[in-house]
């Protein structure tokens, strides 16, 4: 049984992640998961400087879903380098993609180029699509000519292939997938989150200090498989799905509708070892289906 | 060592309006230290995030572990609803809990804030002083206080029992004097808790809360402003999941 997926030259020993912001850089989950098995470890956004994020509460429960709006709250490159992508140093077996935030095209520019020489970084996931900061991030993703330049001027200095993670707080998100394709994306991720808001009717007054926040969790899963079909279908270039992952259901769901690889996200949250659950199912799936190649499901459901 | 598992319940309490005791066994228990708090799962799917709850009695013997709760909204609610032989799905223990010292000690808790208390003045060695804040006279955990404290000092805020006012008040009232002093509540309390420790000298710890969703420090859901830069990030936030919930009052801003 091959569970092997290849984005832009990187070989994954199987196609399932966790989601950047949900897993840290690894560290806390390391108790829970071998992080050896993972196909990759997406880290948390990191951007040049130290962030501190948004006030608290930062987090709300909705029906089958959650609002976080964190802030990117990151303890910038210098020290991701030395501590964070030092411990992911033991586990040779997972890639590792670095998701990478800023408020400006120069922001963006000082991590990719820092990351530029650091042999454990395998790919760099560029997050232009948090709906949580004010400027930068979701301010690139959410207009076709941003995503292009922004796309354009990482590709131009990325020693590693970089995968635009596109948000689906947009009109029509094949517009900025073909816009990343255009730019040089060697890959796309997605679905970011969903803004929204919830109101706490006692007081009065919003849940969230922000007023809004992502949505996740699996009441966004439906959302993400049209989106990622949708893509699939508007660009030749490999698509990272995620949204909503909590069961190998969805993990294989994602592919069917186009995906090479999954992320798992907020089910981390409630669920520690998800990400190794989906993968164990995911391969009964395969054997219960006489499938030996997991790509030969990629995308099959047109 | 955290685990993750179905608990079994042993007991649901009603013990005040809205204040229930749950008793539960899990391997958890091996484990855990006063202060430190259980996630706790709602068996309703559409609910995903835990419910942080603390821990208010250990009984590594028996392998069991109590929590007392108040009901706050509908994840809450259901637990009330769970008798003697359910299962519940929890994750613990989490946070870093009550570093025991000092042989003069007080512990102070406020309404919510009380349960985590009483099993840290079970386990601190010397002379424990527990000072315990109500709304009024629908009490909950004071018989137990006064079996394992030297002085149980009671505060409500209609003067129904003891002190009129808070937990604050009833301190000064008592001019209560400690090596160390630890404290569970809102954040209002903390801070005058904090205050009158610091007026004194006296070295104080805070149990913090905030709304979490990971539980184990990688969300960074849950953070409080720290004084002093946080090892995380360095940005001042400390994770109340991880780093706390228990700081030292001068670690954070009340």
């Amino acid at each position: 049984m091959n569970t092997k997926v290849t984005i832009a030259g990187v070989e994954f020993q199987n196609p399932i992640m966790e989601a950047s912001g949900t897993f840290g850089s690894g560290m806390e989950y390391s108790e829970f998961v071998d992080l050896n098995k993972l196909g990759a470890v997406v880290t948390k956004g990191v951007a040049n400087v130290p962030w501190p994020g948004n006030p608290t509460p930062r987090i709300a429960e909705v029906s089958s879903g959650m609002l976080n709006a964190i802030g990117l709250q990151n303890p910038g490159v210098e020290v991701f380098c030395e501590r964070d992508l030092k411990f992911l140093e033991q586990f040779k077996d997972a890639r590792v993609v670095v998701n990478v935030c800023g408020h400006s095209a120069e922001e963006y520019i000082e991590v990719v180029d820092r990351l530029a020489g650091e042999s454990r970084v395998d790919m760099l996931e560029i997050n232009i699509s948090c709906p949580n900061v004010k400027e930068g991030g979701i301010a690139f993703g959410q207009d076709p000519k941003a995503v292009e330049e922004i796309t354009k001027l990482v590709k131009a200095h990325a020693k590693q292939p970089i995968i635009m993670k596109l948000s689906p707080n947009v009109t029509d998100i094949k517009v900025m997938a073909k816009a990343a394709e255009a730019g040089g994306a060697d890959a796309i991720s997605l679905i970011n989150t969903l803004t929204g808001m919830k109101i706490d009717v006692e007081r009065q007054s919003f849940v969230l200090a922000n007023k809004t926040g992502g949505m996740s969790g699996p009441a966004v899963h439906p959302i993400a498989v049209r989106m990622v079909y949708e893509c699939a279908n508007a660009v030749n270039i490999p698509i990272i799905g995620m949204g909503g992952i909590s069961t190998w259901q969805d993990a294989v769901e994602m592919m069917l509708a186009g995906a090479t690889a999954v992320s798992v996200g907020t089910a981390n949250f409630y669920n520690p070892t998800a990400t190794l659950d989906i993968l164990s199912g995911m391969k009964d799936y395969m054997v219960r289906k006489k499938i030996d190649d997991i790509n030969d499901i990629i995308g099959i459901v047109k | 060592m955290k685990v993750k598992e179905k608990a079994q319940v042993l007991e649901q309490m009603k013990l005040a309006d809205g204040v229930y005791s749950l008793k539960l066994k899990t391997t958890a228990a091996e484990y855990a230290i006063p202060g430190q708090f259980i996630s706790i799962y709602s068996n309703n799917g559409s609910k995903l995030l835990p419910r942080p709850i603390s821990i208010c009695e250990i009984d590594k013997n028996a392998g069991t572990l109590r929590v007392v709760y108040r009901v706050v909204g509908e994840g809450t609610a259901e637990f009330s609803q769970l008798t003697a032989g359910d299962e519940v799905e929890v994750m613990g223990p989490l946070g870093n809990g009550f570093p025991l010292e000092g042989e003069k000690t007080v512990v102070v808790g406020g309404g919510i804030g009380v349960p985590p208390m009483l099993e840290l003045a079970k386990q601190l060695s010397g002379s424990v002083t527990a000072v315990m804040g109500y709304r009024n006279d629908d009490m909950f955990l004071t018989e137990e206080f006064t079996d394992v404290a030297a002085e149980l000092i009671i505060a409500t805020d209609d003067g129904s029992v003891g002190v009129h006012g808070t937990v604050v008040d009833a301190m000064k009232e008592n001019d209560l004097d400690a090596d160390v002093i630890y404290a569970c509540g809102p954040k209002p309390m903390l801070r005058g808790v904090a205050e009158y420790a610091a007026e004194r000298g006296i070295k104080c710890y805070v149990s913090m809360e905030e709304r979490m969703a990971c539980g184990v420090g990688a969300c960074l859901g849950c953070v409080c402003q720290s004084t002093e830069k946080d090892d995380h990030s360095h940005v001042n936030n400390k994770r109340v999941c991880k780093d706390g919930p228990v700081f030292l009052s001068t670690e954070v801003v009340l």
